[in-house]
């Protein structure tokens, strides 16, 4: 995917950080509105370079539906893997079965990459040991399936579904 | 009591319990890579529902809505960030040579890095020949 222009990144990049301001201070008072805006400008200029690579193409309405979808149906995952540890550290047994296994994803973009390997670390039984091209390699706690194809099938593709849209 | 009070309340109870087990599971797991699965997982858990529930805590007991979005915020910033401390925190362990527990049953990371090295090294020779031959002509 190619680079958005630089006046879309800029904008994007003052758009997230005065939303994140707005969640700081807690307050609508214009005089906090007004020296958030002005942080938020210069700031922007200072790091937009490195913040975003496609600027407002992000706030496409699809992704953004895609996004709020994806929170709820996160958040479900990660009460399930605690549920999972709970299991594990309760059961007088200790019951886990731990390796190495590898994976394959679909996503190109970093972005996406990074997104997907956090999801990884806070879902059932999975962590993420290193990222190299498109091979990730997952510390599983409860090794179900040695090959690459069955692991992916368990370990990625639930998120892969929603990341592809959001991130690609 | 107000609903919201109750609410918070009952998140905190929820996000300490997930703080006990995570504490629990690094005594119970054998190993470094366990140890961090149960570690990663419910302590940020934990920290959610304290977080939050604290937010909204604030609610019932103060009458103070400002402070939501800050926990909330919080809350967003400590979900990014964990995950990616817990993976370098892995990953150095690996780098470093720490063993695997005796149960674990599979390595995919060593066979990847093993035929790495094997194709370095298959390239290194290829380089050392061609180089000869350049100086025997």
């Amino acid at each position: 995917m190619g680079e958005a222009s630089k006046i879309s990144r800029y904008v994007h990049t003052v758009l997230v950080l005065f939303i994140i301001w707005l969640f700081l201070t807690s307050s609508l008072d214009p005089q906090e509105v007004i020296i958030g805006a002005i942080l938020s400008l210069v700031i922007g200029a200072l790091t937009y370079e490195v913040f975003t690579e496609r600027g407002l193409g992000n706030l496409n309405p699809k992704r953004v539906l895609y996004f709020i979808a994806y929170i709820p149906y996160f958040l479900w995952a990660m009460v399930l893997a605690n549920l999972d540890v709970a299991y594990r550290v309760l059961h007088p047994k200790r019951p886990i079965k731990p390796g190495i296994v590898e994976c394959k994803t679909v996503l190109t973009n970093n972005t996406g990459k990074l997104a997907l390997a956090n999801s990884i670390t806070l879902t059932p039984g999975t962590i993420t040991l290193d990222v190299k091209g498109d091979r990730y390699f997952i510390h599983w706690i409860d090794v179900k399936d040695e090959s690459v194809e069955g692991a992916s099938e368990k370990i990625t593709k639930p998120f892969e579904k929603f990341l592809k849209v959001i991130f690609e | 009591m107000s609903v919201a009070s109750i609410i918070g309340q009952a998140l905190v109870l929820f996000g300490t319990f997930f703080y006990v087990l995570s504490s629990l599971g690094l005594i119970r797991m054998p190993d470094v890579y366990n140890r961090m699965q149960t570690a990663t997982k419910s302590a940020t858990l934990g920290s959610l529902g304290v977080i939050v529930g604290t937010g909204i805590w604030a609610v019932g007991e103060l009458g103070s809505y400002s402070w939501i979005p800050k926990t909330l915020i919080i809350a967003v910033f400590l979900l990014l960030t964990n995950p990616i401390a817990a993976h370098a925190l892995i990953r150095a362990a690996y780098k470093s040579g720490v063993p695997l527990w005796e149960g674990t049953v599979v390595d995919k990371y060593k066979e990847a890095e093993g035929s790495l090295e094997r194709v370095n090294e298959i390239e290194e020779k290829l380089e050392e020949a061609s180089q000869e031959v350049e100086t025997n002509e």
